[in-house]
């Protein structure tokens, strides 16, 4: 691999939130560096997808402290982080359903466009231009997921794996610098399986991209990722590279019950 | 086998995101214009234009702007007709107040000022969704048809609000009869389709088409929910203003506040529904449905109805056409909940196959 792991560009300290009387997180900390794949690991409802939503602003906590490229701040807000190149994916995919692979990629570059809705209506220089330079990296997008064949579908015909390829398509079409995918593997068999986990180190080597997963997948998770973290109960119980990780006791209790 | 684009390859995406890119299609709506702008208007009687043509356009160009919020933003509205009343009596406050202003020029403002109140109505989009919007824009309604009955200015303190709407004159040109306001209407309508066909397929109507389907998404991609929101709800606000002032000014001539009513506003709503949500096509064909096919009936019974002979007195002939009415839209409901255009789409992709059955 040609990709070297830089400085921490995303730092988290001591995250706590509540919903009402809920802990989902307490007093989280970690970090991700530049361009490594870093895991976010734990059973159901450790707080995982909350720590994503968290990173990106559709939570916000109630203490802690968020740095993102050296500027610190108590939360985020979700078209803010879209700006600052965070983009992402979701559990339940949440594609647009009444539109179309490629229409669903272009939202994916909406920050990047610049034509107001006047100009959207006469269709007048800039916004026809700006359609077609943006079609342009789409299409680059679509070609890199091998989905071409499918970019005139509405999005509510395709089946389930081709749809969470679609939903990773919008989200690299915004060429995020940070990627946050969440269980982008859920529910595939093994070969769909491998395109994904293949796309989702390519996007890193080639790209460079930064990359926060959600796994379930344990042998994935190893394989792919350089450092991962483990949450149980909304609380942190592991950080560091997989094989440290794998013989930490805290976490094999958690996998496997306090029995073993 | 007519409707077929097989050998129509587009090698830049300039072709491949044209208005129309199926050639068929670029020549039906070729067509379709110049029948409604050439060959209309040297057939067609008087009583074509101002009872047929003129509301349907009317209503059409109303549904169209209903459709931008509901259909393409998903922000459920039943304030239509009280956007249409402020579009209306805002067109001749400008022509009254304001001294020699366009009566074009009074239309955009008509539109403006719509799109204005639009925006007022349309804050509470960000905190509440779907039905309570609906709600919410029924204060819309209502408050709007009162203001204009109880403050006497708006109508210039003619007796119970009734406006009566000035002379068209463009350069100098009145258009008085029948068939030139329909073929006023009818340029205003098209350019305005076309601008909404433009919006619908640019980075606008995603926004609006994400917002729809889902927000949380949207608003993880960078899509700033409110100020999309207000967008919809000033554009959509800005058609059903111009369609107002249309209707007071090429159609009936005058109008009072009570003529914009909750049941107005309910039509408007039935023709998307009925047309298909999210297409603009879909408010034409709506429109024409609607209005239209009352007045079908109304031809079609009786004439039944002496074919049997029958005696049908015309109360008779009038309910059965409500229940004609109602059973034919439950049936449209079921079998195609998406509406009209929907089956128009299916049908064009039948007619790609035709007349082999795949």
């Amino acid at each position: 691999m040609s990709r070297t792991i830089g400085d921490v560009i995303l730092d988290l300290q001591n995250i706590s939130l509540r919903f009402g009387g809920v802990k989902a997180l307490t007093d989280i900390s970690f970090d991700v560096r530049e361009h490594e794949i870093r895991a976010i690991i734990g059973p159901n409802g450790a707080g995982k997808s909350s720590m994503l939503n968290v990173i990106n602003g559709v939570y916000h906590p109630q203490e802690g402290a968020i740095i993102f490229r050296g500027e610190e701040r108590k939360k985020m807000e979700p078209h803010r982080a879209a700006t600052q190149g965070i983009a992402r994916t979701f559990q339940n995919i949440a594609l647009f359903k009444g539109m179309t692979v490629l229409d669903n990629i272009m939202t994916g570059r909406l920050t990047r466009m610049k034509a107001n809705f006047l100009e959207h209506a006469l269709w007048l220089g800039r916004a026809k231009r700006e359609e077609l330079e943006h079609r342009k990296k789409v299409e680059e997008v679509i070609d890199f997921l091998e989905i071409q064949h499918i970019r005139k579908t509405p999005v509510s015909r395709l089946p389930y794996g081709l749809q969470k390829r679609v939903e990773l398509g919008r989200a690299l079409a915004a060429e995020p610098s940070m990627l946050l995918l969440d269980e982008p593997m859920a529910g595939m068999n093994v070969e769909e399986k491998q395109d994904m986990c293949r796309f989702i180190l390519d996007v890193n080597d080639q790209l460079g991209t930064t990359i926060v997963l959600i796994e379930h997948d344990m042998g994935v998770v190893m394989d792919i990722s350089d450092r991962v973290v483990v949450l149980d109960y909304g609380k942190k119980i592991g950080d560091g590279v997989p094989d440290e990780v794998k013989n930490n006791p805290e976490v094999i209790k958690a996998y496997l019950g306090a029995g073993h | 086998m007519l409707y077929r684009e097989a050998g129509q390859f587009k090698s830049s995406y300039a072709a491949d995101q044209q208005l129309f890119p199926i050639l068929q299609d670029r020549v039906g709506v070729l067509l379709l214009l110049a029948v409604a702008f050439g060959v209309v208007p040297l057939v067609a009687g008087e009583y074509w234009f101002s009872a047929i043509l003129i509301p349907f356009l009317i209503f059409s160009l109303a549904a169209l702007g209903l459709n931008i919020l509901t259909g393409y933003a998903g922000q459920l509205s039943l304030g239509s007709a009280a956007f249409m009343a402020v579009g209306a009596y805002a067109a001749y406050n400008f022509q009254l107040r304001v001294d020699g202003i366009p009566i074009l020029l009074s239309f955009i403002g008509a539109g403006l000022t719509a799109a204005g109140v639009g925006i007022v109505f349309g804050l509470p989009s960000l905190w509440i969704k779907g039905f309570y919007l609906a709600v919410a824009t029924l204060a819309a309604q209502f408050f709007i048809v009162w203001c204009l009955t109880k403050f006497p200015w708006f109508s210039n303190y003619s007796s119970s609000g009734v406006i009566s709407a000035q002379k068209v004159v463009i350069l100098g040109h009145t258009f008085a009869s029948p068939r030139e306001k329909y073929l006023l209407v009818l340029g205003i309508v098209t350019v305005l389709a076309l601008m909404a066909k433009n919006l619908v397929r640019s980075s606008t109507g995603r926004a609006w088409m994400a917002v729809r389907d889902m927000d949380v998404a949207a608003e993880v991609i960078g899509i700033r929910l409110l100020p999309t929101k207000l967008l919809a709800f000033a554009v959509s606000s800005f058609y059903c203003g111009v369609a107002g002032a249309l209707y007071a000014f090429c159609y009936l001539g005058s109008v009072e506040p009570d003529g914009f009513s909750l049941d107005m506003s309910f039509r408007i709503l039935f023709m998307i529904i009925i047309g298909g949500m999210g297409s603009i096509l879909g408010s034409f064909l709506g429109a024409a449905f609607i209005l239209l096919l009352p007045i079908l009936l109304d031809i079609v019974l009786p004439w039944l109805a002496g074919l049997f002979g029958l005696p049908f007195s015309n109360a008779t002939v009038s309910h059965i056409q409500i229940l004609v009415f109602g059973t034919l839209i439950m049936f449209f409901l079921i079998v195609e909940p998406h509406g009209l255009a929907r089956l128009w789409q299916i049908g064009k992709e039948k007619l790609r196959l035709w007349p082999f059955p795949h």
